[in-house]
């Protein structure tokens, strides 16, 4: 039956998104054509021509050096312009060259906000747009990820102590050391062990690095969560109930504050003491112990909507000033704001 | 009321929040602020530095989370720069670096462009590792941090002659999304560093975990954009006084009025479902 009613509603929901989709696309083109337009990406191409020396321990280091000097590389880096800027520099000399749009960029930019509107969609409800920015985000973290791994972890760690040589002609020149370090074949060895995992026959070897992993994070956090979540938490509520101030006068919000945080502490204790039956005193402290923890599960609850609703904020900031245009809180496309900025124009 | 459709509910957010960014784009006014123990502890923190103190600065964060934390980078580094600090910038999380520079490029090279790489800054990049590497430059900060982001080693570079480990900087700030972040720092340098003054930029889920590290283990901290906002608004105060304040440093403040029509909403939803809740039961108490 349910079947049959979601059969029914696929055509209706496709039309649906389809048409949501087609009008965002108009009023997208109208504002286009409104106006300024919307949605471009200056850049400005700085050159540089850099030159490479060693130096008497054999490391090498790159500085910029001036035009025409031999064996010089030259590097172009696109720097990001503002919209004012392309301005002004097309006001003083109609045409130039220097601050131009970046398409790719620009699309880049474009893509930004589509993937933005697609994770939006999903409130409405589960589409294809949304399933494949889904798809693109967690296929480019992964990837990220990977690489992030293998050049800051693998090759510097384990490749650059067990063939210094070949890392330092192929990556990392400036390399320091240069001896086989035998240690790196411990984690080289138990990082093979755990891909052992993978392969049906080497599941148990697999059990080795990790529990060599969990023995080590275990005593790592043992130590330092005795001393700053035990020791010092314990120690942060050794507080006198009668605060003075420090002119000798009494203190009546500090002692208040300090009550509370006792009462607290000592009330939300008694909740968790579970050998003792809940009932008199310690059942009374209890309660009032749920009530604290509510409380602090509200501000917890409180912290994260203000957290998420600054995302959603920057989100629309990106929508509103960088694509849409519609608002220019930075002054980056108005020409008053440009003129304090023509030293970046040639 | 139990019938409505949440969608509706979504729609009113997004008016609650797109709206007030609107009406700030068009009359660039910001409600004002008037700074939390916590934030005040941040800048006093700042303020009370001798000109030329070097101060490890922790960006432990990605894009994912600037809407919360850049803020909070920019308006560090601005007070770090005011008062002739120089900033030893490490990250422990991969895209830390990047943000870094940006942060760089935004505040320093703009605004500050006398202060000299290596000499009154620095980038020292990423490690990987998370604890271990707090745990590592609580000893010997050089082990994990050899090299500057350029490829330049430490030894050279005038800003870090005489530091060999972590507490050897009078103070260090970390602006955090999660793990590795403000609860790592207090756990493996603030605790083993008696001496050692500790600030923490945190994200507003961050905040009720790390909340109870203040002010022993923390001297100051920015919870969430709120946190953000006040300080900001302390260092424009101290910095530009009377004048106009530049607008990427009121980036905090700005994302303050869609805080206060989003929670306003949020309360009323609270209110008023729990009102229907109730009304409900009592119907249905009263019914026969």
């Amino acid at each position: 039956m349910s079947d049959a009613i979601t059969d029914q509603a696929a055509p209706a929901q496709g039309r649906w998104w389809i048409g949501l989709f087609l009008v965002i696309a108009v009023l997208v083109a109208i504002r286009a054509g409104m106006g300024e337009g919307m949605g471009r990406v200056y850049v400005q191409t700085e050159t540089t021509r850099y030159a490479s020396t060693t130096n008497e321990q054999g490391r090498v280091a790159w500085s910029a050096v001036a035009d025409g000097t031999a064996g010089a590389v030259t590097i172009e880096r696109d720097l990001f312009r503002t919209a004012g800027q392309f301005r002004a520099a097309e006001s003083a000399a109609p045409g130039q060259q220097a601050i131009r749009v970046s398409w790719d960029r620009t699309i880049g930019l474009w893509l930004a906000a589509f993937f933005t509107l697609a994770v939006f969609s999903f409130l409405a409800g589960d589409n294809p747009a949304y399933k494949l920015t889904e798809s693109i985000v967690i296929g480019v973290s992964a990837g990220y990820w990977m690489v992030v791994a293998f050049w800051e972890t693998l090759v510097p760690k384990l490749l650059a102590n067990l063939a210094p040589d070949m890392v330092k002609a192929w990556c990392m020149p400036n390399l320091e050391g240069g001896a086989f370090n035998p240690i790196a074949l411990i984690p080289l060895g138990l990082g093979i062990m755990l891909l052992s995992q993978l392969t049906p026959l080497g599941r148990h070897v697999g059990r080795w690095p990790l529990a060599f992993v969990i023995g080590t994070f275990a005593g790592l956090k043992m130590v330092s969560h005795v001393e700053s979540d035990i020791i010092e938490q314990v120690r942060a509520t050794m507080l006198p109930l009668v605060a003075f101030e420090d002119d000798g006068s009494f203190a009546a919000w500090a002692s208040i504050r300090n009550v509370l945080i006792i009462v607290g502490v000592l009330c939300t204790l008694a909740y968790f003491v579970f050998s003792v039956e809940h009932k008199g005193a310690v059942g009374r402290a209890a309660r009032v112990g749920v009530w604290f923890l509510m409380i602090t599960f509200g501000s917890a609850f409180g912290f994260t909507v203000m957290g998420r609703i600054a995302l959603l904020a920057a989100r629309f900031e990106f929508l509103f000033i960088d694509w849409l245009w519609l608002i220019d809180p930075k002054g980056e496309r108005a020409m008053a704001v440009v003129a304090a900025a023509t030293q970046l124009v040639p | 009321m139990s019938g409505l459709d949440r969608r509706w509910i979504y729609l009113a957010m997004m008016l609650a929040v797109a709206l007030p960014i609107l009406w700030n784009g068009v009359t660039g006014k910001t409600f004002p602020e008037s700074p939390t123990p916590p934030s005040q502890a941040c800048f006093d923190a700042i303020e009370a530095l001798p000109e030329g103190s070097r101060v490890l600065v922790s960006f432990d964060y990605d894009p994912a989370s600037e809407g919360e934390l850049a803020p909070m980078a920019t308006s560090f580094m601005r007070h770090l720069m005011h008062k002739r600090l120089k900033p030893v910038v490490i990250a422990l999380w991969p895209l830390g670096p990047t943000k870094a520079e940006e942060t760089i490029a935004s505040v320093i090279k703009t605004d500050f462009p006398d202060r000299v790489n290596g000499k009154d800054f620095v980038n020292l990049g990423f490690q990987t590792g998370n604890e271990g590497v707090l745990k590592v430059i609580g000893t010997d900060f050089r082990k994990q941090f050899p090299v500057d982001r350029s490829g330049t080693p430490v030894d050279r570079l005038p800003i870090m002659e005489g530091i060999t480990k972590a507490g050897d900087f009078p103070l260090v700030i970390t602006i955090s999304a999660g793990y590795p972040g403000g609860k790592e720092w207090v756990q493996y340098v603030s605790s083993s560093n008696p001496g050692l003054v500790l600030l923490a930029g945190v994200t507003g889920v961050q905040a009720s975990q790390v909340y109870s590290y203040y002010p022993g283990q923390l001297r100051g901290m920015l919870a969430a954009i709120k946190g953000a906002a006040e300080y900001e608004a302390l260092v424009s105060a101290a910095i530009d006084g009377d004048r106009v304040t530049a607008p990427k440093y009121t980036e905090a403040r700005r994302r303050m009025a869609p805080q206060l029509f989003g929670h306003l909403l949020l309360i009323a939803l609270i209110v008023l479902g729990n009102a229907m809740y109730f009304a409900q039961k009592r119907c249905k108490a009263v019914a026969p």
